[in-house]
């Protein structure tokens, strides 16, 4: 399991946590969140940005 | 070959940068900056404390390890003097760089309001992580901060300080938070959570005077009020980074002048992020900054593409009471309406033909601003 953080505001994902409240269950991997899927915080969208491992 | 010389080493030069090596490994990149060429993101200056980070714990990644990323040629702590549009070279303190394009991305510089006073020069601007380091070393364990400025940064600065436990006041000559993107009724929403934190509002004045007092500052109000702080933090707005471009000849405005392909009046000669007014205006904030580096990675690589804006609301980071924004031009045709409002609102405007041009979703609503996005352009449904 690991962490990705958003390079373009810093928002933290966490495969472990995952956000159940964007209806994504924890344990879900970066790979397997859906290509339409956008930044809560910031709203790029998955595509567009990089997410780095912290 | 002569390069692609980039200015700047924000995330709007980065990011063109990381566009155009998704296209092109092999196409020579520079990138030229003042500052140690760190890559951070800046959005998180104003909402560290809360999560425990100092400056060097926002570094994402180091300058040597972007350079090595992205395969550029990296020229830090680098003042460009002067651009010599004639010859494609640029006057720098590391000597003459020659470019085949050049790309400016030079952001913003914190516009400073005027103040009386003999600790007026102690006011800071956080607009960068070297700013960032000086105020975190300053603030310690100050018990009180005063922020000039309750508009966006203002908010987000307030909302980070009070939840770490000092007290804030806010002083701003408008009328509620963050009036230059908000009505209202939307803008009045984050006042008693704020409150509740500790943060004392000061709307309708503005700060005159800053002097030193026994422990820290003691300001004086345009209303004639004095308050005292440990610590006074200036966020009343920006104002585009133009002047390497004026000096050049290159035609300006607010920014600099760019069209929908992020090309200045030289051809040869672009600019995106906040130092640029694309189509007639400049467009601050993240995502537009992400668009035009899309767009113009693809002209640099050699596909002449215009950015085209989609909808991009403005995500205020109050935690306290959690805002998103797609404002309107002030002198936009319509109106504002209220659709909801339970521990926060959720308000649309709509335009003449009653479509969607704009929301605000405060408190709980805020979560819906990807739905709303998409709702933009249409009709309004019926209340």
């Amino acid at each position: 399991m690991k962490v990705w953080q958003c390079v373009v505001c810093g928002f933290i994902y966490d495969e472990t946590k995952g956000m159940p409240e964007e209806g994504i269950k924890a344990g879900t991997k970066w790979a397997d969140i859906p290509e339409n899927w956008a930044c809560p915080d910031c709203g790029v969208a998955k595509a567009d940005f990089e997410m780095i491992e912290v | 070959m002569k390069p692609i010389v980039v200015l700047g080493s924000g995330l709007a030069g980065y990011s063109v940068i990381r566009e155009l090596r998704k296209r092109d490994r092999d196409i020579p990149v520079a990138l030229v900056t003042r500052d140690s060429g760190d890559y951070y993101s800046k959005p998180m200056l104003s909402n560290a404390l809360a999560q425990g980070k100092d400056a060097a714990g926002l570094v994402l990644t180091r300058a040597a390890e972007m350079a090595k990323q992205l395969g550029i040629k990296l020229l830090v702590e680098t003042e460009v003097h002067a651009i010599d549009r004639a010859s494609k070279s640029l006057d720098t303190t590391s000597g003459a760089i020659a470019y085949d394009r050049l790309v400016i991305a030079l952001g913003a510089d914190p516009i400073r309001i005027p103040v009386q006073g003999d600790a007026a020069d102690t006011v800071l601007s956080v607009n960068d992580i070297a700013d960032y380091a000086r105020f975190r070393d300053l603030l310690g364990s100050k018990a009180s901060i005063a922020i000039m400025g309750g508009g966006l940064i203002g908010c987000e600065f307030a909302n980070d300080l009070a939840a770490a436990g000092h007290a804030v006041s806010v002083i701003d000559p408008g009328p509620w938070p963050i009036a230059s993107l908000m009505p209202e009724q939307a803008g009045r929403q984050l006042l008693a959570p704020l409150a509740a934190l500790g943060v004392d509002w000061r709307f309708g004045t503005s700060v005159s005077r800053v002097d030193r007092a026994a422990s820290g500052y003691q300001l004086t109000l345009a209303d004639g009020a004095q308050l005292q702080a440990g610590l006074v933090l200036s966020a009343v707005g920006l104002r585009p980074r133009i002047t390497l471009a004026q000096q050049a000849g290159l035609a300006v405005n607010r920014g600099i002048v760019v069209d929908a392909h992020l090309r200045s009046s030289d051809a040869a000669i672009f600019a995106l992020g906040d130092c640029a007014e694309i189509d007639g205006k400049v467009q601050p904030f993240v995502l537009p900054i992400m668009h035009a580096a899309r767009a113009l990675a693809k002209t640099l690589a050699g596909e002449e593409t215009p950015v085209v804006f989609p909808a991009m609301p403005v995500v205020v980071k109050t935690p306290a009471h959690p805002v998103a924004v797609l404002s309107v031009a002030r002198d936009a045709v319509g109106s504002w309406q209220l659709r909801a409002n339970s521990d926060g609102v959720k308000m649309e405007f709509l335009d003449a033909e009653q479509r969607i041009s704009g929301f605000v979703l405060t408190g709980p609503y805020a979560a819906e601003r990807n739905e709303m996005s998409k709702q933009v352009g249409q009709r309004a449904l019926p209340v």
